[in-house]
This record gives structure tokens, C-alpha cells and sequence, in this order.
């Protein structure tokens, strides 16, 4: 049920829930991965049962998110194609931190930095894909050199992707009225207009 | 887990210091290659002393049977046929765990406690605590430990620290019947081995000499080698081992930084939000959008 | 042996041919090791294969397989022409100032005497010229062409380095290094020590390779002292024991000789098996054969053996004909044996041709296994795929499967290659029905013994009156059995030169066979094993390792045969005054009233060295023999092909075909058509064991199928190369007599040789596999060997024939 009729919607149930699924994996697998990475999050793996339980789990919630990740790829890839004003917005990200957003460059469903975020994130799903399975003893065996890469490349790449995700939910939070975006599929016209303007005259017609 | 003895030196995945107040002796197995016969009495006494039988397996065409490593076998015999100054040698080399003082394995593994590395020198795996990741074999420079496809549980030589522990020589040492395989403190299985290689450049090996590799901090299963400086001909022993440079980053450096950078992002992402506050949608905005809809 | 396995360590060379110690006897071979380390020793081996041995010699040197005599005359002929002998050892421990019948002759490949239709020879012109008071006659400086010296010069002038690299095929400057490496010990104070086993014996000639062994030791002067000897390293814990207590069918226990048809009466017997004295103050002492056989008869009959009924000579069985392996199996393949009691062996795996040995079994009426496993041999009649193809409905013979006990399950003793007797423990019951062997025999005899009483019989008396002194007959105890065998006083026994001195009170255990009688007043079951439980107890069972010596002869340790005494021959280890060649090893020393030292004298113990008593005290003439007229096969070694050969003829004696191969040895008649040519059969086979398998009994067991699962052959990367074979591939082997299939081992230890000119390549088979067991099946690799013997001992020629071989 919508709460007010003349919010627009952003998300359909379908992008929510695969969007959520990538979500719970990558809290699961950050919190299992973070467990094997530093000693300090071992405890973590109580969460799942236990470390070897968080061993077994890990690399078969990696597959569920990379083939999650792969449907909301394609589902999203086309709007995520990079603009001149994408370009202009980068340049200016320095202001939008700065709170001072409303001379920003307008922006379509995606901004610049959203855009960028969806980008890097495919690259390092790939990598921490091709990386996971290197490690993936229980049923793959790569030459020891090519597990040592695979594992420094997957603690790297994770360590990164964890800080985007952060980011990527600070983001969320911060900007008001967003959040309610990946849960009730809405957001107010206000929010569409002052944050995606480009997008709100394209679903809405007006000016 | 609370670290469990004095004897203990070091645990895998534990940041705080073990105890430190006990002297304990190193102790080293000294596997004098030139006088290795390669009869397996090594891998008969490991199997029968730790209870473990391989799979009758098959030949592959050479001598080394089991043909590797396996969580069964703990140890096998390498032979390798040369070819050195126009004369056939048969090297034979018992391969297993090298005891490093600085093992890769224990470096690697994520689980606590469940490498261990004895004050003693003996590296040994605790299988309650392991949980079949793999990483010990990935820090491994020696290719040593074998992960069970029936349990997930990696295995390898524990130099018998059972036997150790109660005075008496690994299995393996016991049984070698022409005495190739030494055990003691490792002063003096490097006294010993220097009165092997005096005998060996004796007769003819001029650069025969002790295996105990700088690289990994020295190590507590040494060889008395022929050609010590090309340790590749026993079968790809390695030259000059080391922790990879890939692990030390992956459980070195990245370790702190990693997990510093990751805090970062999320204390700047508080800070920024408690001295910007909030992105909101504005007010006008929505006082304007109101307005079109009352029209 | 005739030093004992610790001694090894004393040897400064120690040589390593027609063997494979590390390989058979690693735990063993540890002296070998320990001479190298402590000693300084160095350790050179020879051998067709490069063995474990050879990966911790100084010294490899290829040698085609069955060519060892050409070797070894090759080392004598070096030893002469160098003049690198001990003079002094040699002119008075041999025979080599001995003079020879004037007739005795060697010509074209063959002795004296020799009839070509019975291939034996009459042996009357292999003997020394006697003198007319019986003793024979010698020329102290050497000289004469019919001094044993000179006949030997002669005969071994052949053995050239150029000869003996075409006839082995080993490089002749790895040859020539091989003999410096031996010339050095013919200095007084350096030994040699030689560790062969089965690599000699099993060959058409392996007697003589191991006396020209023997020769080269006397030559050298390294017998009888520490570090030296003719060292036979047995394969099984106990083989040295099971020899002693008579192997063969024509012995009897300590060595004797089985009564045979030419031998109708005890005094005939005894005469003719009591040697006669050939030189003047010796100890000749065979000449005691009376006392140690009239004490045997008395343990085998007690009160029925009487002075009046010869000591139950009667009885014993004369032996008419020969009862070796081959013979045996012979006669059953020919259906002239109904019953056949097998216990621990596994001869369809074991014995030359598996197919005449199963072909003989199925001609039996009934076959009994004493064994602790399921051998090939029990079920020879049983299909087993196509490692044993035989259709079951074909063979009437009635097989009994009787479990014995294994030896960790028995109490007992084992007597090693160094002939000491060790008391052993029982470690575990048996499994199951499983009994002791002893248990099963005395059942069985008891059991007969009822029925002979019962029923009667041709001749009852041999099993009716046979003592049976157990407590329970059904069921001796190890410890009754080593008494009986140590033998004991019926009566009392006087001292020879005062009548009326009691030595050994009746009912007492004698403590030495010097008190043995042949008055019937003594008994024992083997005159070796006398003194192991004397009146002081199980010897066998002491486990002092004290070592005042340092040269490892622990005397408190077991009992070693004969009298304790650990180095044969020892009072040759020193010189005629009865100082030692070498101080620093003294094993035994003239004290000025006695012999004395570290071992147990071989020598009577007050002989004074003026008193000229020679060390070699079993011979009648008190030294050893270079010149040994007691072989079948001539006095002096000669080369002679194995029976099947790859160069098709003698090198030695090109142009006569009748002495390509031993002339000497027997050969059946349906054997010798089934010999394979080299035109068909190209390569040199050769058999043996690994160290990670006993024989084909480890087969059971899973450790030892872990270390080594799968059947095998070895052969040499050049051969590999000219055949299309790769490492790891299945091949088939076969040879006139039936074919094996195997994986196929490339390795650069098996060497290509040139032999004659020709290329010559070996094909190396391990034999523990076959179709019982835990190990993957495998053929029985002497589906392969030929069906002929050494012409001494008979022992099968497993070491060296020819096979052909493809990759399938």
C-alpha cells in the first residue's frame, strides 16, 4: 500500500528483493570473511555456528550473492551508463560532501557517485568470484601460487568492497529519504526533484 | 581458548603473547640423506605410531609409494635419479614437515589455536580448533600439509610431539636402521651434522653440507645434504624458502591496514554525519510541490 | 656368516655383490653404514642394477647378471699379477703350497674326469699328492707347476681385465677401480668384508661364485679376522636356523649327511663320513662325526638306540637319489609323490616354472598347508583370473588349509645370518584355530604313532620307538625342544684322559658339543647348537650387550654356534706366533700358555703356535682350500654361462658348445627344451626382492601394500626408449615358459652393457606379488625362471635368464 499515491516509485518488488539479497550475503559474507581475515573478528564465526560451519558456508554464500549480484547487474547496467554530466558531478562530489548540494549538476536515477559505486562494485564482485574459488579447497585445487594471489587479491578486494558498502549505506542514510527507496520501492517527488531531477521530469513530465 | 602450557611458543590467530618465562631446549631431526637407504621403515613407524593407514594405491613408475603426501601419509620417501659429474646417484629423500621456526602455516592459518608452535620448535596442528580452510597449505613453503576429503582437517608430521613430550624420539627416528635419521637438541644435531659433511667432502662431495634454511627461520627437521647447494636435485627440495611474499602481505601488512582503512570509512561516515547532518529533501521543495498539487 | 652382522662395522672395505643388503637387510646393513661413518670404511658395490646399496656406496660397478665368476676370477687374476696377496696368510692358511695329482687337467672348459652322459665328474685326479706317510705333500716355496699356487696363476691367467669386461660387460677401468679398491686390504692390518646373499646363490653356479669369493678373501688374509670373513646374509629371521637343523633333504641336523644307499651299515656310514687327517698335528674336526651322530640318534630313539642295534641306524631312511626342490618337483610333476605336507612355504610362488610346480601339484592326491596365511599355493587350484588360470574341475587333489601360528605368536628362538641363537618371546595369541607348527607335527605324529600301534606296519619300529619325551605329546614346549637339541648326559661322562673324572654328572645338560660320546652315554639333536642350554640355562635368552672389546662381539649376548664363538676362523686373524695381523682388532691372541682374547678360540685352546696347529680345524689338513676337490663342479671356479644366455656361447671356450653352461649341473630332460634362446628372448631377466616386502608373505599385509601396491618390472631407459615404453605403462613379459604382466619402471639405475660386442639389456623383476592378498593381484614372477639348479646345492637359477618384453 502506498502511503502517499503521488510518490514516485523507484524500485519494483522484484529490484528490492534482489537487492536485498545481494545485501544479506555481503553482511554474511563480510562478517564470515572478516573472521578468517584478523584474529580480532574471529569471534564472528559464532555467528554461523562456529568457524568451520563459517568455513563451509562462506564460499556457498559468495555463489548465491555473485548470482544475485549477475541478475541486478543486467538489471541496472543500461542506467548506469556513464554521462558528460555524470563527469561534471564527479568533479564536484567535493560540494555535495560538503552538504552543499543544490548546485550540483542535475542528475538522472543515478548519480555520478552512485554510478561509480556500481561499477566498482561489478569489478570487485568479479574478483572476489574468480579469488573465492581459487580458495575454495573443499572442491578446486589451483597451483599454491596462484591460491596465494587468489587469497591476498579476495582479503584485498573485500576490505575495499566492505569500505564501499559502507559508504554505499552511509550514503543511504544521509541523504534522507532514501532508504524507504529500497524498502517500500518509493520516494517523495520532493526527494526525486531536489536529488535526481533529471529522473523526476522523466517520470513525472513536469519541469 | 587460553593458551594451554608453558611449552607453548606460539598459536595461530592469536595476537597476545604466549608465556614466555620457560626455557625449553629446541629440539631438531637430522635426516642424514647419504645415508638414507630409502626402506620406509620412516613411513611404516608414522603410520603405525599414529594410527593412520593410506589406501593400498598403484604404481606410477617409480618407487615413491604412497606417491605423495596425503592426510594419511605424513611422511614418504622421494627418490630421484642424477646424473652428476658423468655418475649415476640415487638420491632419496624423506619429505614431510620441516618444523619451521617461522612456519608459513601458522602464519596463515585464521583459526585460533589451531597451529601451534611448541617452545620445543615442533609445529603441530590441533584439529579440534581447525577449520579446513586451507590456508596453512597456502602459507605452506614446503607443500606439507594435506587437507582430509573426509573430515576437513589438515594433517601433517607432528615430529611425534606426543613421544617428544615424554622423553622419546619421533617414530621415524626410532626405527631407522642405519641411524639416517637423528633426533636430539638441535646444537646437537648440528654438531652431528658437521661431522657428516666433514666425511662427506672426504669423499668427494665438495659441497655437501646442513640444510636449515635462513628463510624460514631455520628449521627444526634438517638434511645432511650431498649437494647442499642444489637442494632442487632431492626432488624439488627448495632452494632458498620463504614464507611467500603474497602471504606475508595478505597476513602481514594488510592485516592492520585493512581493518584500520575499513574503520576509517565508517568513523568518517559518523563524523561526517554529526558535523554536516543530514542530506535532507528541503523544505521549499516540498512546500513548492504542495503548492502545484493544491492547484 | 662367517664373522656376525655387528662385526661389519670393524671392516675398512666393505663389498657388496651377488646381494643387495640395504635392500634385503636394511636393519642389517646399519654396520655398513656404521663402518663408513665411524671407520672411515668405504663401501663399493656390485651388481647389474643400480640398487639401494649402490645410492650409499663409494663405488658402483655395473656387472651382468650370472657373469659374477668371470668378475671374480678377474679380482684373483688382478690379486696374482699385481702380486697383491698376503703372503704369509696364503702359504700357511691355505693349501697353495699343496702339490696336485700330476693328472688333474683343465682343458677346453672342463676338468679332469668329467662324463658328459651323467654331466658329473669322477673326481680321483682333484687331489693332492700324498706322501708315503699318508699326509700330503707340499712345495713350501710355490713353485711347482702342481702346487695349488700355480694351477690357480694358470687357470685365472685368463681372467684378464679386457676378458672380464667383455664377459660381464662392466667397464673395464670400473673394473680395474674395483680391484684397487680390494688389493688395498691385502695388507695384514686392512680388511674387507663381502655381504652377499641370493644374487650368488641362485645361479646354475652359485656355489662357486661364492668360493671364488672365498678365494680372493684367503688371498687377501682378511678370513677369520675382525671386519673380514664370507658373510651370507639370510633372508628370513630364522633361514640360518632352519639351515642348521637341515634344510636339505640329504642332511641331517649340524651339517651331517643323510645316510644313503651306499651306505648299508653304521660302520660303512661312519667310515666313510669321518674324514681322514692330511697333514701331521691337526685338529680334523670331522673326525668327532661319530659322537655327534651317535648323540643325535641317541635324541631321536634314547633307550630303543643301542650299541648293539647301532644306534637304531637302521631305521634312519637311505637316501636314494636326490630330494632338493627341484628334484622333489619334479618327481611329483612326473606323479610319482601322492602326499605333500607344505609348511611355511609357498612354492607355486617360490620354485622355478609356476606352471610344472602347478601342474605337479594337481598330480597329487592330497596337499596339507601348514601356513599362518592363505598362500598362493593353497589355492593353486583355484581360477583367479588370468594371474592363475587353471580350471578347477581338472585337479583332484585334496588341499587342507592348517593355521599356524606366525612367529611373533611363538616362543622359540631364531638363529641370524651370524649364526647366534636369540630366545624370543611370544608377542600375541594366535588367531582363530591357529596353532604353533610344533603343535600341528606332534598332533599329526602322535596321531600316526596310534595308528602304527594299532594297525602295525612294514616297519613300525622308526615312528613306534621314536623318544617322545614330552609333557605333553600332543603339545612340546619350546623350552623341552631346545634342551633336547642342546642335548644332555644319559650317563655320566668321563673325562678322555682321567676314566675315573665325571665331566658331566647323568641327567645333566652338556655344556659343550667336546662332550659329546659316541658310547651312547650323550645325546642332543644338533652337536652346533650344544651349549645354548647348558646346566647354566637358556643361553639363547641372555641379553648382555657389554662390549670390553669394542668390536661388537658381546659375548653375553645369545649364544652364537658353534661354542659361542663369534668369528670363524679367528686364529687366523693372527700369525703363526699367535700375534694378531692387526693389534688394534685383536679378536683373539696367543697368551704365552693359552689362547685368549675376545671371542671363543677357534683353535684347541692350549695349542702353542710352535705346535703348527692350523686354523682351519674342520679340514683334514687344518688349512683352507683355494684348490676344493669337495665341489661338483671342478676345484677351481670357472665361467660358465647361465642356462640361458644372451651371447649364445662361452666367451672363455668360444668353440665348445657342451661347456657354454655349468657341465655340471642337472638338468631334466622336459626342462632343457623349454631353455629360451636369445634370438627369441633377447634380454637379461634377473629376480629380487624390495625392501618393502618379505618374500609373498607382506603381500597380506596392508602396511606393506601401502608402501608398495603394485607389481612391477624395472628395465633401463635405452631398452625403454628402443621398445616405446614409457614410465608407468602396462608391459608383458614373457619368457619360453610363460609371460607376466606388469607397470613398467624406466630408470636410469638399470644399465646397458656391452657384452661380447653386443648391447646387452637387463630386465629387473621384484617377486613379492601374486593372487592372495591385500596388494593389488599379480603374477608370480617365477611363471618366468627356469627349472635348473646349481649343480652344489641345487638352489634354482632365479638371478639370470632371458624373457623378451612389449608394451601392451
Amino acid at each position: 500500500m502506498m502511503r502517499n499515491p503521488k510518490d514516485l516509485t523507484r524500485y519494483d518488488a522484484q529490484e528490492r528483493a534482489n537487492h536485498w539479497l545481494v545485501g544479506i550475503c555481503f553482511i554474511l559474507l563480510a562478517l564470515s570473511g572478516l573472521a578468517f581475515f584478523h584474529p580480532a573478528f574471529y569471534p564472528l564465526t559464532q555467528l554461523f555456528g562456529g568457524g568451520v560451519w563459517a568455513r563451509i558456508l562462506h564460499p556457498f554464500i559468495g555463489v548465491v550473492m555473485a548470482l544475485a549480484f549477475l541478475v541486478m547487474f543486467f538489471r541496472f547496467k543500461s542506467l548506469n551508463a556513464m554521462t558528460p554530466a555524470d563527469k561534471e558531478w564527479l568533479s564536484r562530489v567535493g560540494e555535495m560532501i560538503d552538504g552543499n548540494d543544490h548546485n550540483m549538476p542535475e542528475q538522472g536515477k543515478y548519480n555520478g557517485g552512485q554510478k561509480m559505486m556500481f561499477w566498482a562494485m561489478a569489478l570487485c564482485m568479479l574478483l572476489l568470484l574468480v579469488s573465492g574459488i581459487a580458495l575454495w579447497r573443499a572442491y578446486f585445487s589451483f597451483p599454491v601460487d596462484a591460491v596465494r594471489l587468489g587469497a591476498v587479491v579476495h582479503a584485498a578486494i573485500a576490505a575495499i568492497m566492505i569500505a564501499m558498502i559502507f559508504v554505499h549505506v552511509y550514503a543511504a542514510l544521509w541523504v534522507r529519504g532514501t532508504v524507504r527507496a529500497m524498502v517500500y520501492g518509493t520516494v517523495t517527488r520532493a526527494w526525486a526533484k531536489q536529488h535526481h531531477r533529471a529522473w523526476y521530469r522523466q517520470v513525472t513530465g513536469k519541469s | 581458548m587460553a593458551l594451554q602450557s608453558l611449552d607453548i611458543a606460539r598459536r595461530s590467530a592469536t595476537t597476545t603473547p604466549a608465556p614466555g618465562v620457560r626455557q625449553t631446549t629446541e629440539v631438531a631431526k637430522l635426516i642424514d640423506v647419504s645415508t638414507c637407504i630409502g626402506c620406509k621403515a620412516c613411513q611404516v613407524a608414522c603410520m603405525e605410531w599414529n594410527d593412520i593407514r593410506d589406501e593400498v594405491g598403484s604404481n606410477v613408475g617409480v618407487y615413491d609409494n604412497p606417491a605423495d603426501l596425503t592426510p594419511k601419509s605424513w611422511t614418504v620417501m622421494r627418490y630421484a635419479e642424477v646424473e652428476e659429474k658423468g655418475k649415476l646417484e640415487w638420491l632419496i629423500r624423506k619429505d614431510g614437515c620441516m618444523h619451521c621456526a617461522d612456519p608459513g602455516c601458522l602464519k596463515a592459518c585464521p583459526a585460533p589455536g589451531a597451529i601451534i608452535q611448541y617452545a620445543n620448535g615442533i609445529v603441530d596442528f590441533h584439529q579440534e580448533n581447525c577449520i579446513g580452510c586451507g590456508y596453512c597449505v597456502t602459507g605452506c613453503p614446503f607443500n606439507i600439509p594435506r587437507i582430509s576429503q573426509e573430515d576437513s582437517k589438515a594433517y601433517k608430521c607432528t615430529l611425534c610431539s606426543d613421544r617428544v613430550a615424554v622423553g622419546q624420539a619421533p617414530a621415524c627416528a626410532k626405527v631407522c636402521p642405519t641411524g639416517a635419521i637423528q633426533f636430539g637438541s638441535k646444537e646437537q644435531m648440528k654438531d652431528y651434522a658437521a661431522k657428516r659433511v666433514v666425511d662427506l667432502k672426504s669423499r668427494g662431495y665438495d659441497k655437501a653440507g646442513l640444510y636449515d634454511p635462513a628463510g624460514v627461520g631455520g628449521t627444526h627437521v634438517m638434511y645432511v645434504l650431498h649437494h647442499a647447494d642444489r637442494p632442487e636435485l632431492y626432488k624439488g627440495l627448495p632452494n632458498d624458502p620463504g614464507i611467500s611474499p603474497l602471504v606475508s602481505l595478505w597476513k602481514g601488512l594488510a592485516k592492520p591496514v585493512a581493518t584500520v582503512a575499513m574503520a576509517a570509512v565508517a568513523l568518517g561516515s559518523l563524523f561526517h554525519y554529526v558535523m554536516k547532518g543530514p542530506n535532507e529533501v528541503s523544505k521549499e521543495l516540498e512546500d513548492e510541490l504542495e503548492k502545484e498539487d493544491a492547484k | 656368516m662367517t664373522n656376525h652382522w655387528v662385526d661389519i662395522k670393524n671392516a675398512d672395505l666393505v663389498m657388496v655383490m651377488g646381494g643387495n643388503a640395504a635392500e634385503a637387510h636394511p636393519c642389517g646393513f646399519k654396520w655398513a653404514i656404521e663402518a663408513k661413518k665411524e671407520r672411515k670404511a668405504k663401501l663399493i658395490v656390485v651388481d647389474p642394477r643400480f640398487t639401494r646399496s649402490a645410492a650409499v656406496a663409494d663405488y658402483y660397478a655395473p656387472v651382468r647378471a650370472g657373469s659374477d665368476i668371470a668378475f671374480l676370477g678377474g679380482v684373483i687374476s688382478y690379486l696374482l699379477t699385481n702380486d697383491k696377496i698376503h703372503h704369509e696368510y696364503v702359504k700357511n692358511y691355505t693349501n697353495a703350497a699343496y702339490l696336485i695329482n700330476p693328472d688333474f687337467k683343465f682343458d677346453g672348459g672342463l676338468f679332469s674326469g668329467y662324463n658328459a652322459e651323467k654331466r658329473n665328474y669322477d673326481k680321483a685326479t682333484w687331489s693332492y699328492q700324498l706322501g708315503k706317510d699318508g699326509y700330503a705333500m707340499l712345495d713350501e716355496t710355490m713353485q711347482d707347476p702342481n702346487c695349488v699356487f700355480q694351477l690357480m696363476k694358470k687357470h685365472y691367467s685368463r681372467y684378464t681385465p679386457d676378458m672380464v669386461s667383455k664377459v660381464t660387460g662392466t667397464p673395464k677401468e670400473s673394473f680395474l677401480k674395483v680391484c684397487e679398491y680390494i688389493a688395498d686390504t691385502a695388507a695384514a692390518n686392512k680388511t674387507m668384508t663381502i655381504l652377499y646373499a641370493l644374487g650368488w646363490t641362485q645361479h646354475s653356479h652359485g656355489s662357486q661364485n661364492i668360493r671364488t669369493m672365498a678365494m680372493i678373501q684367503l688371498l687377501l688374509g682378511n678370513m677369520g679376522m675382525a671386519g673380514g670373513g664370507i658373510n651370507a646374509l639370510r633372508g628370513h629371521a630364522n633361514v640360518q636356523g632352519i639351515t642348521d637343523m637341515c634344510l636339505f633333504g640329504a642332511s641331517l641336523p649340524g651339517y651331517m649327511g643323510c645316510p644313503n644307499e651306499k651306505e648299508p651299515d653304521f660302520k660303512t656310514y661312519i667310515e666313510k663320513r669321518t674324514p681322514k687327517m692330511l697333514r701331521p698335528n691337526q685338529m680334523n674336526y670331522w673326525q668327532n662325526y661319530s659322537k655327534f651322530f651317535v648323540s643325535l640318534m641317541k635324541s631321536f630313539y634314547g633307550n630303543a638306540a643301542t650299541k648293539e642295534n647301532d644306534y637304531a641306524y637302521d631305521w634312519m631312511p637311505k637316501i636314494d637319489g636326490a630330494y632338493d626342490t627341484l628334484a622333489l618337483f619334479d618327481k611329483m610333476h612326473q606323479g610319482k609323490i601322492n602326499g605333500f605336507v607344505c609348511q611355511g612355504w609357498n612354492p607355486l610362488a617360490s620354485v622355478s616354472n609356476k606352471k610344472k610346480v602347478g601342474d605337479a601339484l594337481a598330480k597329487l592326491k592330497y596337499l596339507v598347508v601348514i601356513d599362518p596365511l592363505a598362500t598362493d599355493t593353497s589355492e593353486f587350484w583355484k581360477p583367479h583370473g588370468e594371474f592363475n588360470e587353471v580350471d578347477p574341475s581338472k585337479v583332484p587333489t585334496e588341499v587342507f588349509r592348517l593355521p599356524a601360528n606366525l612367529f611373533a605368536e611363538q616362543t622359540g628362538s631364531y638363529t641370524n645370518s651370524g649364526r647366534v641363537i636369540q630366545w624370543h618371546w611370544k608377542a600375541a595369541d594366535g588367531p582363530g584355530e591357529s596353532k604353533d607348527d610344533s603343535e600341528i607335527l606332534a598332533t599329526l605324529f602322535v596321531k600316526l604313532r596310534d595308528m602304527y600301534a594299532k594297525d602295525g606296519g612294514k616297519l613300525p619300529d622308526p615312528i613306534l620307538k621314536m623318544s617322545w619325551p614330552y609333557r605333553n605329546p600332543n603339545k612340546p614346549l619350546p623350552e623341552e625342544l631346545a634342551m633336547e637339541i642342546n642335548g644332555k648326559a644319559l650317563g655320566d661322562v668321563f673325562d678322555p684322559k682321567d676314566k675315573t673324572k665325571v665331566i658331566v654328572k647323568a641327567g645333566d645338560q652338556l655344556a659343550s658339543f667336546a662332550q659329546m660320546r659316541d658310547d651312547g652315554s650323550t645325546s642332543g639333536g644338533n652337536w652346533l647348537y650344544c651349549g645354548m642350554w647348558s646346566q647354566a640355562g637358556n643361553l639363547t635368552a641372555r641379553r648382555d650387550n657389554s662390549d670390553p672389546s669394542g668390536l661388537g662381539q658381546t659375548l653375553n649376548w645369545g649364544f652364537a654356534w658353534p661354542a659361542n664363538r663369534r668369528i670363524l676362523y679367528n686364529r687366523a686373524s693372527c700369525d703363526m706366533a699367535g700375534k694378531p695381523w692387526d693389534a688394534k682388532r685383536t679378536v683373539i691372541k696367543w697368551t704365552g700358555d693359552k689362547w685368549a682374547g675376545n671371542d671363543v678360540p677357534d683353535m684347541r685352546p692350549n695349542a702353542a703356535p710352535d705346535e703348527n696347529v692350523m686354523p682351519f680345524i674342520m679340514t683334514g689338513e687344518g688349512v683352507a682350500r683355494l684348490f676344493a676337490p669337495g665341489m661338483a663342479d671342478g676345484p677351481f671356479p670357472e665361467h660358465y654361462e647361465p642356462f640361458e644366455t644372451p651371447i649364445d656361447k662361452n666367451p672363455f671356450h668360444p668353440d665348445n658348445p657342451k661347456v657354454t653352461s655349468n657341465p655340471a649341473a642337472r638338468v631334466y630332460k622336459n626342462d632343457m627344451e623349454v631353455f629360451g634362446k636369445a634370438k627369441d628372448f633377447p634380454y637379461v631377466c634377473t629376480t629380487y626382492r624390495l625392501v618393502e616386502h618379505f618374500h609373498f608373505w607382506t603381500k597380506h599385509s596392508k602396511l606393506n601394500a601401502i608402501l608398495q601396491p603394485e607389481q612391477f618390472v624395472e628395465i633401463g631407459e635405452e631398452l625403454a626408449k628402443e621398445k616405446g615404453i614409457a614410465n608407468g605403462d602396462k608391459v608383458k613379459v614373457r619368457s619360453n615358459r610363460g609371460f607376466i604382466k606388469a607397470v613398467a619402471v624406466v630408470t636410469k639405475r638399470i644399465p646397458t652393457l656391452m657384452v661380447d660386442g653386443k648391447k646387452v639389456h637387463t630386465v629387473g623383476i621384484p617377486i613379492h606379488w601374486g593372487f592372495k592378498g591385500v596388494t593389488k593381484p599379480g603374477f608370480i614372477t617365477n611363471t618366468l625362471t627356469p627349472y635348473v639348479g646349481d649343480a652344489n646345492s641345487q638352489t634354482p637359477e632365479f638371478k639370470a635368464f632371458l624373457v623378451n618384453i612389449e608394451k601392451i
